[in-house]
């Protein structure tokens, strides 16, 4: 059979897209040319599969080979597609069954010893090829655990090319090969700071109790969160210890986390976590970094990588301004699109935003020490522009903590993560069910309008009095209100009230305002 | 040196007789001008066909078909038209063949026939 196909995927941001590879085997001199929108990397695949296919043992035919990759208006990167390539090439050959290779989709780096390599993103490309009905994809055997964790399809891991050979029928003689083992790349991060894992425990904070409510509230609801405080008060830890009281992922959001991260270069080691993430871009970050970028693959940003999970903007008046204003767009719309030429990339990107900042430059701000003329200072928080941080709802100061606050704190037993979590799926579990049939889940997602119209959510004229007067004097936009109104549903929710009383409603104003003196 | 001229030869020969086995009659061998030589010259059906072979031992330095490249391919294009003026040939029909010989020291020879190549 002079032609045969098989199926890879190519991935434009998180979505992949089933690419037909067929190779044409035809009685010329000896060449080997691919066609169809491929980059340098997917070009060399050339070089790489003529080479890895004589030293895996399965050598390919001394005749003219075409490989066409279609749809070809599709722009194709990388070597993902050396394993296609290799195997419908074979299959043209007649040495392994046609049949057998068309009805597989095949992922995977191959080494110019024939070895498979693993490669960045299995995971949504084994997604889509569940998403497309195929029913096999098989995928270098280092990255079988990662594909594994897509439900539906079966996956088939082979350690060379000569066993992925073998296994569709080729009559060879089998070699023992070492797995390459599904090492993370050296330009990316390692395992160890994918900022999966849980760090510390909230009972870690000591004093700082309005801003230990204020991380509970901001978890029960969803609210993102702005932390203000001198240098040392704790900003850092209280953000770190967010992921730790938010709920487990569903297996869906799960699956997503770990989509991008595997697009990031970030594999899984094992299973999938359930843990949300949490990202801490530095200071220094453009806004590619932020959204993702990049011009041929599209890769993830911190923005992305945190979605489901948190992203902390520590020292965020250093980020300059047009790197924080990149989180606009997906603060409110909870996905990112980057716009290339060619393509437009989008990636999820619902993830709760907590920025922490010093009041002033020098960081010493209502002491002594403080030398930072007023104009200074204004300018340094100026630079969190005003649009941001209208989206967030819960502002807390965190105040450095004296010695007899400290002394107080010792005393009083304090919330661990474990008892925050628990609080959080509680009132978690509330506002989903008052939310039950709205696309909405948590508290922060609810729009304003919807809030006081359709949703009949107003608490009604005495218990939210006091912010009623603060509207009215100017204290406080409309949209502050709504804002406002969401924060008490949580604080009622964590209170098991049915709906916000007085108290809730001063609290949630004193969360929105409290950062103003 | 002298080994492979000789190896060439045999090869050249293997290929006549392949050739003439599928009924192909050969007009000239080792024809040579300044532009070059043709290894065989031979009439099929019709076609006047130029024959390039390759002949190898082993397959140590790839396959024999691999030592054809396009720079080859097209002095030898140019042979053709210059044998064609120098036999005053009105064939109308040209091919161009190339033919591989694998002599392994101890096996049979293997022989590949690609037709029209360029």
């Amino acid at each position: 059979m002079p032609v045969a196909r098989t199926r890879s995927v190519a991935l434009l941001g998180l979505a992949g897209s089933i690419v037909e590879v067929e190779a044409d085997l035809s009685s010329q001199l000896p060449a080997f040319i691919i066609i169809g929108l491929p980059d340098a990397a997917l070009g060399e695949a050339r070089d790489r599969v003529r080479s890895a296919a004589i030293n895996a043992g399965c050598p390919l035919p001394s005749r003219r080979l075409t490989v066409n990759l279609s749809p070809a208006a599709l722009p194709k990167h990388g070597s993902g597609f050396d394993l296609a390539i290799a195997v419908a090439c074979l299959a043209a050959a007649g040495e392994i069954s046609p049949q057998s290779v068309d009805r597989v989709v095949h992922l995977g780096e191959l080494g110019l010893d024939g070895r498979l390599r693993p490669i960045d993103g299995i995971l949504p490309a084994v997604l889509a090829a569940a998403r497309a009905g195929h029913e096999t994809v098989m995928v270098p055997a280092g990255s079988a655990t990662e594909a594994a964790l897509v439900p539906g399809i079966r996956v088939v891991g082979v350690a060379s090319l000569l066993e992925a050979a073998i296994w569709h029928g080729g009559e060879y003689d089998e070699r023992e090969v070492e797995t390459v083992p599904s090492a993370t790349t050296a330009t990316g991060p390692t395992a160890a700071d994918t900022g999966i894992e849980v760090p510390g425990d909230l009972a870690d904070v000591s004093g700082n109790d309005d801003a230990v409510e204020g991380m509970l509230v901001a978890a029960a609801g969803g609210h993102h969160v702005y932390l203000l405080g001198p240098p040392g008060a704790g900003k850092t830890m209280l953000a770190s210890r967010l992921p730790g009281i938010l709920p487990d992922l569903d297996a869906d959001a799960a699956l997503e986390v770990a989509s991008i991260r595997s697009l990031a270069g970030m594999r899984p080691a094992s299973g999938l976590s359930f843990r949300p993430p949490y990202e801490a871009p530095h200071h220094t970050a453009t806004a590619a970094a932020m959204v993702g970028g990049g011009s041929r693959l599209i890769r993830p940003g911190a923005a992305a990588r945190a979605s489901h999970g948190v992203l902390f903007l520590d020292e965020a008046p250093e980020f300059p301004s047009a790197v924080l204003d990149v989180l606009r767009q997906p603060l409110e719309s909870g996905t990112i699109a980057i716009h290339r030429a060619n393509a437009v990339a989008s990636f999820p990107a619902r993830f709760q935003l907590v920025l922490a900042a010093n009041p002033c430059p020098c960081g010493n701000d209502g002491t002594a020490e403080c030398t930072c003329p007023p104009i200074a200072r204004r300018r340094y928080l100026g630079r969190i522009s005003g649009p941001l941080l209208d989206r967030v709802d819960v502002q807390l100061r965190v105040p450095r903590i004296t010695l007899a606050a400290l002394r107080a704190a010792g005393e009083k037993p304090r919330m661990s993560s474990a008892d925050a979590q628990a609080k959080v799926i509680d009132a978690r579990a509330v506002a989903a069910q008052r939310l039950r049939g709205t696309p909405w889940r948590t508290n922060a997602e609810m729009p304003g309008p919807w809030l006081r119209g359709a949703g009949r959510l107003h608490p009604g004229g005495r218990a939210t009095a006091a912010l009623d007067r603060s509207l009215e004097r100017g204290g406080i936009t409309m949209r502050g209100y709504d804002r406002v109104l969401k924060v008490a549903w949580t604080l009622a929710d964590l209170d098991g009230a049915a709906v916000p009383r007085a108290e809730h409603v001063t609290r949630a104003l004193f969360f929105k305002k409290g950062i103003e003196r | 040196m002298a080994h492979n001229a000789e190896l060439g030869r045999r090869g050249e020969q293997l290929a006549v007789d392949h050739l003439e086995a599928r009924g192909m009659s050969v007009l000239e061998r080792n024809w040579r001008c300044r532009l070059g030589e043709i290894d065989i010259v031979a009439e099929d059906g019709g076609d006047l066909v130029f024959i390039e072979v390759k002949t190898r031992s082993n397959g140590d330095y790839g396959h024999p078909f691999e030592a054809i490249t396009p720079i080859k391919l097209a002095r030898l294009r140019r042979l053709a038209i210059a044998w064609c003026e120098a036999s005053e040939s009105s064939a109308v029909r040209i091919r161009i063949d190339a033919v591989a010989v694998l002599v392994p020291a101890e096996a049979p020879a293997l022989i590949e026939h690609l037709e029209g190549i360029s």
